[in-house]
């Protein structure tokens, strides 16, 4: 038994390690999040960086590494990446460089990227995040840094099975990315999710990336491991990098079915941090499994020096202290304007804010119009949302202007409309691209005469004298019938009014 | 008198005085390589297109209208400079077949001024190695003894403008690669301040080292090059806004109390006899120019060839790495993607680049990164701040621009180290990025040309061109020329 437990690079199964529960291990988390910023160019050269155009008709000497080219820093992506800093509470740095990272792959002309090492653009800094599961709870994630690089071309490879030539294609070679990298802070894999979500509402509000993931313009790696507690001791599983997870879903979910292996792993062989090296997984959509891709960390030796072509960077205060007044107000900011001044629950102003600044903007315009921030919250969250979900559009392409839709609310709340007819009114004024007036003519909508009214209560209650019965035995929510058909009859009457009316006279 | 006697100077003044076509001039200087260039391979391409240029140039100049200030004046250009749709070999096997489509900002300059690029010079293997040897294009033959090597590695440049195969030449200097080949062969030869010539378009040996310059007869034709090639380019991120003074209104300024530095510990056991007398001689003709000598110290450059032999290769190899087989360059196939790496870049460069990229990629990593590149930079710093405290006392730093005159081809074959201490002397000025100019300073014993070098303040090219031309107003070694079939007629 010693014997084994000597010559064995892991352990067996120890009843000590089966009476942990995966509940009591700590997941521990660190993501590295590329962003694609913004950029009309590339990075180094003054190629296009517009997505899904012919393969390599966005090149030039310079992103295709012909001999002799030399690189050149587009001012615009130190801009955003010093606004993105700013943004996460990151330290500036006054002085940055640039160092090539040496590899060799097709899709890299030059043989090297251009990256930061040791002096990043971006310092340490941290980023609030609330997770879903426990609302009003704040946690924050410390940011460790964010450097700028190039990002590499694309290799298409033969999946035919018929061994065809790899293909590539480098317009995507020499795209400003941003590569932001966390402490190992997140703890679960909601907090992970919860962290991107954030990060992206940020990075899409003060307009440095788009983020569209389905285009790759933000990618995330996770490291994950355990730590387990043993005894009166912990250990820590061996660290994992999942890479290129392109999906909020597949970081949560792998996340997940990485920390259930670790696990799992461990409680076989008992192998720690100690005794195994950083592996390199991926995650597969299809078996929703991470799968090994390299084993070793210690395989790639980038060889980092600084890059001779470009001189360092200086960034002053003022240019820090500019970019600083230009930024707009953050997310976080935004939630708590909504909460405070318009007095929405945290859960309605973080719906709002969540849509981006175009809703919260039209929010802010409508509920100052109509002076009540409630009905205007209702009308748009619900409302307003779902027909932009159905019609696939952004709230800049909405048919109706804060003001008109601010004239409805006012019909509504003066009573002129009822919720329902309002609804009514709103669709057609949505379909039409037409004011709130010309929707309640084109609806016939017209104001009940009070006699018309009591006559219509009368007839209700001669002819349902078994409900009557009950609304007078007690049963209160019997009423909601008696409404029901008047608005059959007449689609005009008024809720409110009937049951103010028909309670009166039921009573009497 | 011919053309191949004039200065470049002169022949621009001949062709806008009308007493002189540009198609004679090119067509004179295309028969003379034709004539001569089996002998010494100073050119890896001729252009094609250089007498329609000569003739667009004098149809140009018959209709009055304005021709740029080098207009019809043939020229050189390094192989490792990149001219569009002209091959572009960089004397590599590896860009056999390439041929750029672009311009280097220096090409795009000088064809600006109307010169006429006449052809591409032969050079070591991406400026790698001090004598030519390393060209996959055969090695180019020193014109004063066609038995030793014309230096390198703009071996090719300087060569060719030895043998006036072509008026002025371009090279490019890393570690004395303009100035080492200019000594060997005669002429005058300007490594400029690191930033003053754009590096854009020169295929990179090692960035912060690598400079362009004119490669001449005399220090006025340098002058009137850089008039043209220098200055700042937006697509050279460590191209300089300071501006060179102009280096050809002061020419003719006496050199009245210039103070030149000589440091006295580079005259030491390596340097040849000869060499040690021809210095000291052309040190007396400064001083009878009015100069005041003065002894000065460089504590560090023992150690310079070391770090240059550091962060040379070190920028090497990674410069290096895109020639892979993917795109441009030459591939040999392979069963997958890294034995097609590993056939093509065997195959594809020569012994020298392997043995320079095997060194940088050894030296960046890592664990040994601090060892050899980081004390390489300091080291570095330490030699600029040497050269900063000595050029608060003098003007200009005189010494030998090689320990020897021309060696033969062949000689250090089987000793890189010899060759590489050979650039003791030099290899400082790429270091500290400051401007150094060779000047021929007369011959050895049998009839081997032997430089000096002039190194100054950043961005005083002006005072180095100055000195020189003074130096050659009242010589005559720059009018020198090879007792050899191509010998100039005068």
């Amino acid at each position: 038994m010693e014997d084994s437990d000597l010559t064995s690079s892991s352990n067996p199964p120890s009843n000590d390690r089966l009476a942990v529960q995966f509940n009591d291990a700590e997941i521990i988390i660190g993501l590295e999040v590329h962003v694609q910023l913004d950029t009309i160019s590339k990075l180094f050269c003054g190629c296009s960086t517009q997505f899904g155009e012919a393969a390599n008709s966005q090149t030039c000497v310079v992103c295709t590494g012909m001999p002799g080219a030399l690189p050149v820093i587009n001012q615009r992506a130190l801009e955003l990446s010093i606004r993105t800093g700013i943004a996460l509470n990151c330290s500036i740095a006054r002085s940055t460089k640039w160092d090539r990272k040496n590899y060799f792959y097709p899709d890299l002309p030059k043989g090297y990227q251009i990256s930061q090492f040791d002096q990043p653009i971006c310092g340490p800094g941290h980023l609030d995040i609330e997770v879903p599961e426990t609302p009003g709870k704040l946690r924050q994630i410390r940011i460790e840094r964010a450097h700028l690089e190039e990002d590499a071309g694309k290799s298409i490879h033969d999946e035919s099975s018929l061994g065809q030539d790899s293909k590539i294609d480098l317009n995507r070679t020499g795209t400003p990315l941003l590569e932001i990298v966390t402490q190992p802070d997140i703890r679960t894999a909601a907090e992970a999710k919860a962290f991107l979500s954030e990060l992206k509402l940020i990075l899409n509000y003060i307009d440095v990336s788009d983020c569209n993931m389905q285009q790759g313009n933000l990618r995330c790696d996770a490291n994950v491991n355990l730590h387990i507690p043993l005894g009166d001791h912990q250990i820590a599983t061996p660290i994992v990098e999942i890479k290129n997870l392109n999906s909020f879903r597949s970081v949560e979910r792998s996340i997940t079915y990485e920390a259930q292996r670790q696990f799992e792993a461990w409680q076989e062989h008992g192998l720690t941090i100690t005794d195994a090296p950083k592996q390199t997984r991926g995650w597969n959509d299809h078996a929703q499994a991470t799968t090994l891709q390299r084993e070793k960390e210690d395989s790639a030796d980038y060889r980092y020096f600084p890059d001779p072509d470009l001189i360092a960077v200086t960034i002053k205060e003022s240019q820090i202290k500019q970019i600083q007044k230009q930024l707009v107000q953050l997310p976080t900011e935004l939630r708590k304007t909504l909460v405070e001044q318009y007095k929405l629950n945290p859960e309605d102003a973080a719906a709002i804010v969540s849509q981006g600044r175009g809703v919260v903007d039209y929010f802010s315009e409508v509920a100052d119009g109509c002076q009540d921030s409630r009905i205007a919250n209702n009308w748009i969250g619900q409302e307003v949302l779902r027909q932009l979900k159905e019609s696939n559009q952004t709230i800049q392409q909405y048919p109706l202007s804060p003001k008109q839709f601010t004239e409805l609310l006012n019909l509504v709340i003066d009573g002129t409309l009822d919720q329902t007819r309002g609804k009514e009114v709103l669709n057609e004024m949505v379909e039409h691209s037409i004011s709130a007036q010309q929707a309640i003519e084109q609806l016939g909508i017209k104001p009940v005469d009070k006699n018309e009214l009591v006559s219509l209560c009368e007839k209700l209650i001669d002819e349902n004298q078994e409900v009557v019965e009950q609304i007078r035995a007690g049963n209160g929510k019997a009423i909601g019938m008696l409404i029901g058909k008047a608005r059959k009859i007449n689609p005009n009457a008024n809720p409110g009014a009937i049951k103010a009316l028909l309670s009166k006279m039921i009573s009497q | 008198m011919t053309l191949s006697a004039l200065n470049a100077d002169v022949i621009v003044d001949q062709l806008n005085a009308g007493e002189l076509k540009a198609t004679d001039c090119v067509q004179y200087f295309l028969d003379r390589i034709q004539t001569h260039d089996a002998e010494i391979n100073a050119f890896v391409s001729i252009s094609q297109t250089a007498l329609e240029q000569a003739e667009a140039i004098d149809q140009r100049r018959k209709a009055g209208q304005t021709v740029g200030c080098l207009a019809g004046l043939p020229i050189a250009i390094k192989d490792g400079i990149c001219v569009s749709g002209q091959p572009t070999t960089a004397g590599s096997k590896m860009l056999e077949k390439f041929t750029p489509p672009y311009d280097a900002t220096i090409v795009e300059r000088l064809k600006s001024a109307d010169a006429i690029i006449i052809g591409k010079t032969n050079m070591d293997e991406f400026a790698m190695g001090s004598s030519t040897e390393n060209s996959f294009f055969g090695p180019t033959h020193n014109p004063w003894a066609t038995d030793r090597v014309p230096g390198g590695s703009s071996g090719g440049s300087a060569a060719c403008v030895a043998s006036r195969l072509a008026p002025v030449a371009i090279g490019s200097d890393t570690g004395g690669s303009i100035r080492q080949p200019a000594s060997f062969c005669g002429i005058t030869g300007l490594k400029p301040t690191y930033g003053s010539v754009s590096r854009y378009g020169l295929i990179a040996f090692a960035s912060s080292l690598d400079q362009i310059g004119p490669m001449t007869r005399t220090a006025k034709e340098s002058a009137l090059l850089m008039s043209v090639i220098a200055g700042f380019d937006p697509r050279d991120s460590t191209s300089s806004k300071a501006q060179i003074t102009d280096c050809l209104s002061g020419l003719e300024t006496p050199l009245n109390g210039i103070r030149i530095g000589v440091c006295r510990n580079q005259f030491n056991d390596g340097l040849d006899q000869e060499v040690e007398t021809k210095i000291n001689d052309a040190t007396s003709v400064f001083k009878l120019l009015g100069a005041e000598i003065k002894e000065i110290e460089l504590p560090h450059s023992q150690y310079a060839v070391a770090a240059y032999y550091v962060i040379a290769p070190c920028e090497a190899s990674s410069n290096l790495a895109r020639y892979d087989g993917v795109r441009y360059t030459f591939r040999a196939p392979g069963n997958d993607l890294e034995e097609m790496y590993r056939n093509t870049r065997g195959q594809g460069f020569g012994n020298e680049v392997k043995q320079r990229i095997m060194l940088g990629t050894y030296a960046l990593s890592s664990g040994y990164y601090e060892a050899y590149y980081l004390k390489a930079s300091k080291v570095r710093r330490m030699i600029k701040q040497d050269y900063d405290d000595a050029f608060q006392k003098v003007d200009l730093i005189l010494g030998p621009t090689t320990p020897t005159p021309a060696f033969k081809l062949g000689e250090h074959a089987e000793d890189p180290l010899a060759m590489y201490l050979a650039d003791v002397y030099t290899v400082s000025a790429n270091l500290a990025g400051i401007p150094a100019i060779s000047v021929p300073v007369g011959q050895s014993k049998n009839g081997l040309p032997i430089g000096l070098q002039l190194q100054g303040r950043a961005f005083e090219e002006n005072t180095l061109l100055r000195a020189a031309h003074q130096f050659q107003n009242v010589t005559l070694w720059h009018d020198t020329s090879p007792s050899q079939p191509w010998r100039t007629q005068t």
